[in-house]
């Protein structure tokens, strides 16, 4: 009970400070919004022969640029950058256990993505007539906790291969922009060589898209249960706890 | 009194280097002891083992009962730690940063207080990326004291610092004696140990060089006098028994207890030799000297 009250608080604080970053609220919340809406200009928003909307199609992609960001990207820069500046290695001299910290970083890039995930369906839906269907709210709560927390294992893990807080963007976007061209977060995985998608489907982000395309495929029937791509994301988010367990540092390099 | 610390014949190596290299302390409940040194003597390095930050190559250490390495997370709540460099998180303010660190402790001092006792109450609600040098560093004791506890690391607390951001630092310092905290202090200025610790231990190249209380320090140094001049390189070497050396600016140096006979030997042994003695000084050297010369000649190979 005591350890639970304790991850509400950091929780709390981790919230406050992503919601202070100027940096981390731009990427995660705005840009994904700013997507949406050079989206629907670009390819219009027609009417598919079963009355959903075009946009209905770009959501998932959105999501899932969004729930990269506010997880891996987010914990990478935020960890290295307290990891850098001294403050994990503080809070280690505290007699709270370390993996409350890092769980808390986890949870607060799950709170941000159900945000975020809110934000864009409401946006989506007044401005362009979205659906959200009510049969696979369940399959899409599952998609965005496993997201959460595998990409946020990811990030923690790539704090590992960061040297600096200066390299963290550089290194995070050098690993996750090519990603989201591959796997039909900014083009449909029609439109691109089949090479293209399979070197994609190698890679969690793409798994990602495709379990959040199910829940919004206005198309399906039922619940949607992509379970084979939760099982790719689970796998890479194990790698990523091990990798985070066995080489996480808490002290500056410097 | 009880012991806050002891450590006997701690050791710690990186590879082929020593870092430390034997040293023996004793911190007693409610003392200030300053660990003085310049920069890699060693100082960070102890601190840290202390810390639990670091597992030492051998010796033994205790600190507050427990040996850092193994201490349970509760050890912990009686420990607050300053370190050389810690930034506060940018985009919380300094209120918030203390409240933050305040729930990691089961026991904790009133935040409020804890701010107003470093003099921070009218910079609690600015961001601490705002503040100053000097502000960062009241923040980090805010919140290395808002755990309530009973011993207190301070490394470098005072390094960049201007004389009077160095002063008001002094006097938060002080304030932790009349809190009853233990306090272990690293710091490579000789004033700041004379003016803050209860007892001294000067450490070079990873050696314990000199201890005692401040005036002890001095006794040890204002019984010696220093006679000094600056020989040419053609010049003879005084005899052995006058205990002359060469000092690092190339002047020749006699320490002495015995300013009147040593000089009489000197002064008689350069006249018969008609060896002329240019820029003789006579001096008492300051405790700065003594401290200097303790610690670089430990350097030299």
């Amino acid at each position: 009970m005591k350890k639970l009250a304790m991850i509400q608080h950091q929780l709390r604080f981790d919230l406050l400070i992503f919601r202070r970053n100027p940096a981390g609220t731009f990427f995660t919340v705005v840009l994904p919004l700013i997507f949406l809406v050079i989206f629907t200009s670009i390819f219009g928003n027609n009417t598919l022969d079963n009355g959903a909307k075009v946009a209905t199609l770009y959501v998932p992609g959105i999501l899932t640029l969004a729930i990269v960001s506010a997880t891996a990207v987010n914990a990478a820069i935020t960890m290295t950058a307290r990891r850098e500046r001294g403050v994990l290695k503080r809070v280690r001299g505290t007699p709270v256990p370390p993996w409350i910290f890092v769980l808390s970083q986890a949870l607060a890039g799950f709170v941000i993505a159900m945000v975020m995930t809110v934000i864009i369906t409401l946006v989506g839906r007044i401005l362009y007539g979205v659906e959200l269907q009510l049969e696979t709210l369940p399959s899409l709560l599952i998609s965005l906790l496993l997201g959460a927390m595998g990409f946020s294992a990811i990030g923690l893990a790539l704090t590992t291969v960061i040297a600096s807080e200066d390299a963290a963007p550089a290194v995070t976007n050098a690993i996750f922009l090519p990603l989201y061209f591959v796997s039909g977060v900014f083009i449909p995985d029609s439109e691109v060589p089949d090479w293209v998608g399979t070197a994609g489907n190698l890679f969690p982000v793409s798994h990602l898209n495709q379990a959040l395309q199910e829940s919004f495929d206005p198309f399906a029937e039922g619940a949607a249960w992509p379970l084979n791509h939760w099982l790719v994301i689970a796998a890479w988010g194990v790698v990523g706890a091990v990798i985070t367990l066995k080489t996480f540092r808490w002290t500056p390099n410097r | 009194m009880t012991t806050a610390i002891s450590v006997r014949n701690l050791t710690m190596h990186y590879g082929d280097f020593v870092a430390v290299d034997g040293i023996d302390l004793e911190v007693k409940e409610g003392e200030i002891l300053a660990f003085l040194g310049s920069n890699g003597a060693g100082k960070t390095t102890t601190i840290e083992i202390l810390e639990g930050f670091r597992s030492r190559t051998s010796g033994e250490v205790e600190v507050l009962g427990h040996d850092p390495e193994t201490a349970p997370l509760s050890w912990r709540e009686d420990i607050g730690i300053v370190l050389q460099e810690s930034e506060p998180v940018p985009e919380l303010t300094a209120g918030e940063s203390v409240r933050m660190q305040a729930a990691y402790y089961s026991n904790p001092r009133d935040p409020a207080e804890t701010l107003a006792l470093v003099g921070l109450t009218d910079s609690a609600d600015q961001r601490t990326r705002k503040l100053s040098g000097g502000q960062k560093r009241r923040l980090d004791l805010a919140m290395a004291l808002v755990g309530n506890p009973s011993l207190v690391f301070l490394d470098e607390p005072t390094t960049g610092f201007d004389p009077s951001a160095r002063r008001e630092a002094w006097g938060m310092i002080e304030a932790l004696r009349d809190l009853g905290k233990t306090v272990l202090l690293t710091t490579h200025y000789m004033d700041e140990a004379e003016h803050l610790a209860d007892r001294i231990v000067v450490i070079g190249s990873g050696r314990i060089v000199a201890r005692g209380t401040a005036d002890e320090l001095a006794a040890q140094v204002n019984a010696q006098t220093r006679i000094s001049w600056r020989p040419a390189a053609e010049d003879p070497r005084p005899p052995g028994h006058l205990g002359t050396r060469i000092d690092g600016q190339g002047r020749g140096v006699i320490d002495t207890a015995d300013a009147l006979v040593s000089l009489h030997q000197l002064t008689n042994w350069a006249t018969e030799l008609g060896v002329p003695l240019p820029e003789l000084n006579v001096a008492r050297p300051t405790l700065e000297d003594v401290y200097l010369e303790l610690t670089s000649e430990e350097r030299s190979p």
